[in-house]
């Protein structure tokens, strides 16, 4: 892998040294390599620190602005950025190589340590970062007292290793995301000015103090000095931000905007037939379902198995998703995505996942043998300010119609008072329950929801069968051994059911006539260096 | 005149106290924890949690933190939003476009109200004023979400009269479809208010007087007629005012407009007390002084109002 | 606020004034009251019998919703989504493939409730509080001023919004209440305004001249001349409170879809507005309906309730 990447960045740093306009003679001739594409994207909730962007409104800017070790291409294969290598015998112990010649956009070059002073400062507790557990498995790594990562050591300017807690196979997978950016030195030094203005080294860099207007919008120009994979072939990026996606949308159908990766759903019966070929649907890698709790009678041990089986039986996820979203979700198979490495539609016990009515109304009268439901009514909690509503009360609907028991959905005003009810025991029924990747792999989909004492297992699940093949799986010194561990370990949850899996949303997008080569990555974004104007 | 004046800008002080109070108590009451809901479904370790919260004092029990907040607003500062943005900044930044939507507004709704209710008023009964009232009726049963989406679609994609939203430099001329939205249910008001006055006044004494006197009815109907009824017509753009402004939560999401609106419901969806806090502030000072302008204004147009002492 | 009857003023005025023109007021009083009259001239108007029809149907509709429909508007099946209407449904299926007609049959109570009731609350508040400080004035006045603003000054969207959102469950009445805290202010604001301007004319200063109680004057002269403007601006707000609910539902802190109600079909028929207009369109034709029937008799009860419009008639 570190070589063919090495050898993409010295074609592309030979195309530098030529003519701009010569690279891309042959697809679009008239495409003006100087044009600022403007897209769709939403204000940043915090400073743009690559430590402190858990949200998709900043890391859509960092990963612009940014190139880290490694970059994603568009169906999520990483390719070397920075890193010339990144190397382990035992997964546990790595060692990274760095390319030489990458600079920050103020000159200084990116060294060994500047990963190593980014990613200790990311990961120390009294910086209260937003995604410092991305650091966790990193030897010497607090969550509740300041320390150093012991386990980064700079060898020298191009080198540093790596020490792991336990050994990852797919470690380098997650090296693309925005936490593990490096940050020039004048980033230590006032880390609050430099969230105002970054300093990166990316395919675009900010266009001067200010270009980022709080609420409005952020403009970036293409980064002269960037010689990475993803060389831009136009002028740069005008990213609006919009608090409501029908807004941007009107605003592509009014020729105000080139790119939009967001259709409202008000528009999803009409877009693909509006925009015709300019308009995108394909799979991305988020997961929805929803979640019944442990602590709630009837949906524990014997009769709670009965219970989510059943309640997923009674489920019309093709109906849904044809009918609610106009197929703009794809009904889950299993519990990642199709965008995934090792997604599968053929795991053992899938069916669970397939609309059957009688089967569902058997298991749930099975359930009822062991204890009546009686008349409660089931209801599915989920935060009103997400535009949640039309799926629950569909999913509702279906249970309702199938099991004949009153089903209801359950909205909460805001996101704060449902997480609240979950993270507090809380609830009174299901709550909806969605997972987008942060880098494109299983593991990233498994780990975080579903192991025991997860930050993001909100309702406690705990299956000693399931963490043992999720530890294995991550222990496994190649990819295809650690998928099939994986896929086992999915296999678990299906008879579980701890999240009653829907459906994968799908990313859509449209674009104007004045632009083409809008292809999307496997995070939903469009890949923007690759966008020709003109 | 001036005592008066005097003694309304002191009455603010009480509405201040109040008003920041009820608002910091409301939002310090919303349901669950606003630092929590920033990670989404990604928690960090509780310790960094816990830092968060005392940097935002939400550590500390609710009158300390109202006490602080009251503080700080008298030294000028009015605290961060959850970005880490100075609060001032975002209102820096919001107050003049939304003052702007608002004032082309409020004169769409004064002007266009007063002149169709005016004429109504006159020819009650017939066709014009029939026309009026369902059109009035309309407006006020559509809510301003639908309203809002029709306009920006037909004004804006199909014809493309307007541009569809509103773009960061926010000229005038992009201001003038959302401030028609954002006036047209108050424009109904305003129509049905100065319909009823001026039909009340018509058969007042003093306009019977006055064209007993022989004035010409144009004389008549402009100076006594519109006076006298502009009085329920003015106190209500007064108050309207406020609720222009920060009203225009719908308006402003539907041209993206980074107004008052937006960021208030934005704050109150984090539980920002802060930012929810410093724009009401703001707000009840603009509200009083409106206010005091309609109380003056009352005078101006009502001579037998004195505002003695 | 000085009401003070100037008496130059009173003097200066006479000549428009006759003064058998205020023996006969006094009279007149004494022999039947000004809602009496009110009565008599509004049962001969053909469109007070028609509003009050309507607003009889709507009520009768909001108790007992059975009467008018047999079909279960919770019974939803996606594959009638956004159907054309067929025998048995006279309005079409909307998104989620309910019966609209049900739903807007059924949506009348919870609609209805919050419009009447919010409306009542704000009106009644609005008048005593209004008409209190107007025609009083003095510390009174500024208090129940400074009160009204506090609350005022917080815009009821704003404020509604917070406040639903505090509240654990919404309920029609929740929601009525939420937005007559905020809105009371403006009916007592303009009420107030207009007993200022009631309480100088030449009938109140003749009857204070006369000697009549000025608690009297208030209710006898004062706010029944006053009252005009607010009864537009109550039977409008009627509307608007129903509308306010929808938006309420479309941002997500109104009533839960559980309850329906026409705010709650409105905002969610928003996303399709464009392919399916007709499932926006009865709810929004069954508010409007609502708002014209109490618009209406507002129009009509405010021509009676004033003695000067009454007076051509």
């Amino acid at each position: 892998m570190g070589l063919s990447a090495l050898a993409l960045v010295s074609v592309s740093a030979l195309a530098l040294s030529g003519c701009a306009s010569s690279a891309d003679e042959a697809d679009a001739p008239a495409a003006d390599t100087a044009a600022i594409i403007s897209t769709n994207g939403s204000e940043p909730q915090n400073p743009l620190i690559p430590t402190n962007t858990t949200e998709t409104g900043g890391g859509k800017i960092m990963t612009s602005i940014f190139a880290g070790l490694v970059s994603y291409g568009a169906d999520g294969q990483i390719e070397n950025e920075v890193a010339k290598s990144i190397e382990s015998d035992d997964a546990t112990n790595w060692t990274v190589t760095l390319n030489e010649g990458w600079t920050f956009t103020n000159d200084e070059p990116v060294t060994a340590s500047s990963f190593v002073d980014a990613w200790n400062y990311g990961a120390l507790f009294s910086n209260a970062q937003g995604a410092s557990y991305f650091f966790d498995d990193i030897a010497g790594y607090n969550p509740e007292a300041d320390a150093e990562l012991t386990g980064l050591k700079v060898v020298d300017d191009t080198t540093f290793t790596v020490e792991l807690a336990s050994p990852e196979a797919d470690w380098p997978l997650r090296l693309g995301y925005t936490a593990f950016m490096p940050l020039p030195s004048v980033a230590l030094e006032d880390m609050d000015a430099f969230g105002e203005n970054p300093i990166g080294n990316g395919p675009y860099m900010l266009d001067g103090e200010g270009a980022w207007v709080h609420e409005e919008n952020i403009s970036l120009v293409t980064n002269p000095d960037y010689e990475g994979v993803r060389k831009p072939v136009n002028g740069g990026l005008t990213i609006q931000f919009y608090a409501d996606q029908g807004a941007a949308y009107a605003d592509v159908q009014g020729g105000n905007l080139d790119v939009l990766d967001a259709v409202p759903d008000s528009a999803f019966e009409t877009y693909e037939d509006e925009f015709g070929d300019r308009a995108v649907n394909q799979p991305a890698a988020i997961f929805q379902g929803f979640n019944m709790p442990y602590y709630l009678e009837h949906w524990s041990g014997e009769e709670g198995k009965l219970r989510r089986a059943a309640i997923s039986m009674a489920i019309d996820r093709e109906q849904i998703t044809d009918v609610i979203f106009q197929g703009t979700r794809t009904p889950a198979t299993d519990f990642t995505s199709p965008v995934i490495d090792g997604y599968s539609d053929s795991l053992e016990g899938a069916e669970v996942l397939e609309f059957n009515p009688d089967e569902a109304v058997k298991l749930w009268a099975d359930a009822d043998a062991i204890a009546p439901y009686g008349d409660t009514t089931f209801d599915i909690a989920y935060n009103s300010d997400g535009g949640h509503q039309a799926w629950v009360d569909a999913v509702t609907n279906s249970i309702k119609n199938t099991l004949n028991i009153d089903a209801v959905g359950k909205p909460y005003p805001t996101f704060a008072a449902a997480l609240d009810d979950r993270s507090n025991d809380a609830l009174t029924g299901g709550t909806r329950a969605g997972w987008q990747a942060d880098y494109p792999s299983l593991y990233n989909f498994l780990a975080p929801l579903y192991q025991t004492g997860a930050g993001s297992n909100y309702e406690d699940y705990s299956s000693e069968e399931f963490d043992t093949l999720l530890k294995e799986g991550a222990a496994a010194s190649n990819v295809e051994d650690a998928t099939a561990k994986y896929q086992e370990a999915q296999e678990v949850l299906l008879k579980d059911l701890p999240t009653i899996p829907l459906w994968y949303s799908n990313v859509n997008g449209v674009s104007s006539d004045s632009v083409d080569n809008v292809v999307f990555g496997w995070d939903s974004v469009p890949l923007y260096y690759q966008i020709t104007k003109g | 005149m001036l005592w008066y004046t005097g003694r309304r800008v002191l009455q603010m002080i009480p509405v201040f106290f109040g008003a920041t109070f009820l608002i910091y108590f409301m939002v310090f009451s919303l349901p669950g924890d606003p630092i929590a809901a920033l990670y989404g479904e990604r928690p960090p370790s509780p310790g960094v949690l816990d830092q968060i919260r005392a940097q935002y004092n939400l550590d500390k029990p609710f009158i300390v933190q109202y006490l602080l907040y009251i503080a700080n607003f008298f030294q000028g500062d009015l605290g961060t939003t959850y970005s880490g943005r100075p609060v001032s900044d975002v209102m820096g930044s919001a107050f003049p476009i939304t003052f702007r939507l608002a004032m082309l507004a409020l004169a769409f709704e004064a002007f266009a109200g007063i002149f169709v209710g005016l004429i109504a008023g006159l020819r009650k009964g017939k066709l014009f004023d029939a026309s009026a009232l369902v059109v009035s009726l309309l407006l006020i049963s559509v809510p301003t979400f639908v309203v809002g989406f029709v306009f920006r679609l037909v004004f804006g994609v199909q014809l493309g009269w307007f541009r569809t939203t509103v773009s960061s430099e926010a000229p005038w001329g992009e201001l003038v479809l959302p401030a028609i939205v954002l006036a047209s249910v108050s424009f109904a008001y305003i129509v049905r208010l100065t319909r009823a006055s001026v039909a009340d006044n018509l058969n007042a004494d003093f306009v019977r007087t006055a064209t007993a006197k022989g004035l010409s009815r144009r004389r008549v109907v402009s100076v006594h007629v519109l006076r006298n009824s502009l009085v329920p017509v003015v106190t209500f753009l007064g108050v309207d005012l406020g609720s222009l402004m920060v009203g225009a939560i719908v308006t402003e999401g539907i041209f993206n407009i980074n107004g008052v609106g937006g960021t208030v419901f934005k704050a109150i969806r984090l539980g920002e007390s802060t930012t929810v806090v410093s724009f009401i502030a703001v707000m009840v000072v603009i509200f009083v002084v409106a206010n005091l302008l309609v109380d003056l204004l009352y005078a101006a147009l009502d001579p037998r109002i004195r505002y003695a002492k | 606020m000085q009401n003070k009857p100037g008496q130059a003023h009173f003097v200066a005025e006479l000549e428009d004034t006759p003064v058998a023109a205020v023996d006969r007021l006094d009279e007149n009083e004494k022999a039947r009251s000004t809602w009496a009259d009110a009565w008599d001239s509004m049962r001969r108007r053909p469109t007070f019998w028609v509003s009050a029809g309507l607003i009889l149907m709507i009520v009768l509709i909001a108790v007992a919703p059975g009467l008018f429909t047999d079909v279960d508007p919770r019974a939803c099946d996606l594959s009638n989504s956004n159907a054309d209407p067929i025998s048995g449904h006279p309005f079409g299926f909307n998104r989620q493939g309910c019966d609209v007609y049900a739903r807007t049959i059924w949506g009348t109570q919870a609609s209805v409730t919050v419009g009447l009731l919010a409306a009542s609350i704000v009106t009644l508040f609005g008048i005593i509080v209004g008409s209190l400080a107007g025609y009083y004035g003095g510390w009174l006045d500024a208090f129940v001023s400074r009160i009204g603003d506090i609350f005022f000054a917080i815009p009821t969207v704003l404020g509604a919004i917070v406040l639903m959102s505090v509240l654990p469950t919404a309920t029609p009445a929740t929601v009525a209440l939420v937005l007559s805290v905020f809105a009371w202010p403006q009916i007592a604001r303009i009420m107030r305004g207009a007993v200022l301007s009631a309480s100088n004319s030449d009938y109140v200063m003749a009857s204070t001249a006369l000697g009549v109680s000025k608690f009297r004057i208030l209710l006898r002269h004062v706010v029944p001349n006053a009252i005009a403007p607010v009864i537009v601006v109550a039977t409008v707000s009627l509307g608007t409170f129903i509308v306010a609910e929808a938006t309420l539902s479309f941002l997500g802190i109104g009533l839960p879809p559980s309850v329906m109600s026409w705010g709650n079909d409105i905002g969610t028929a928003q996303t399709s507005i464009v392919t399916s207009p007709q499932v926006l369109l009865y709810p929004a034709a069954a508010l409007s309906i609502t708002v014209l029937a109490f618009l209406m008799l507002g129009d009509i009860l405010r021509d009676a309730l004033d003695p000067t419009a009454r007076a051509t008639r």
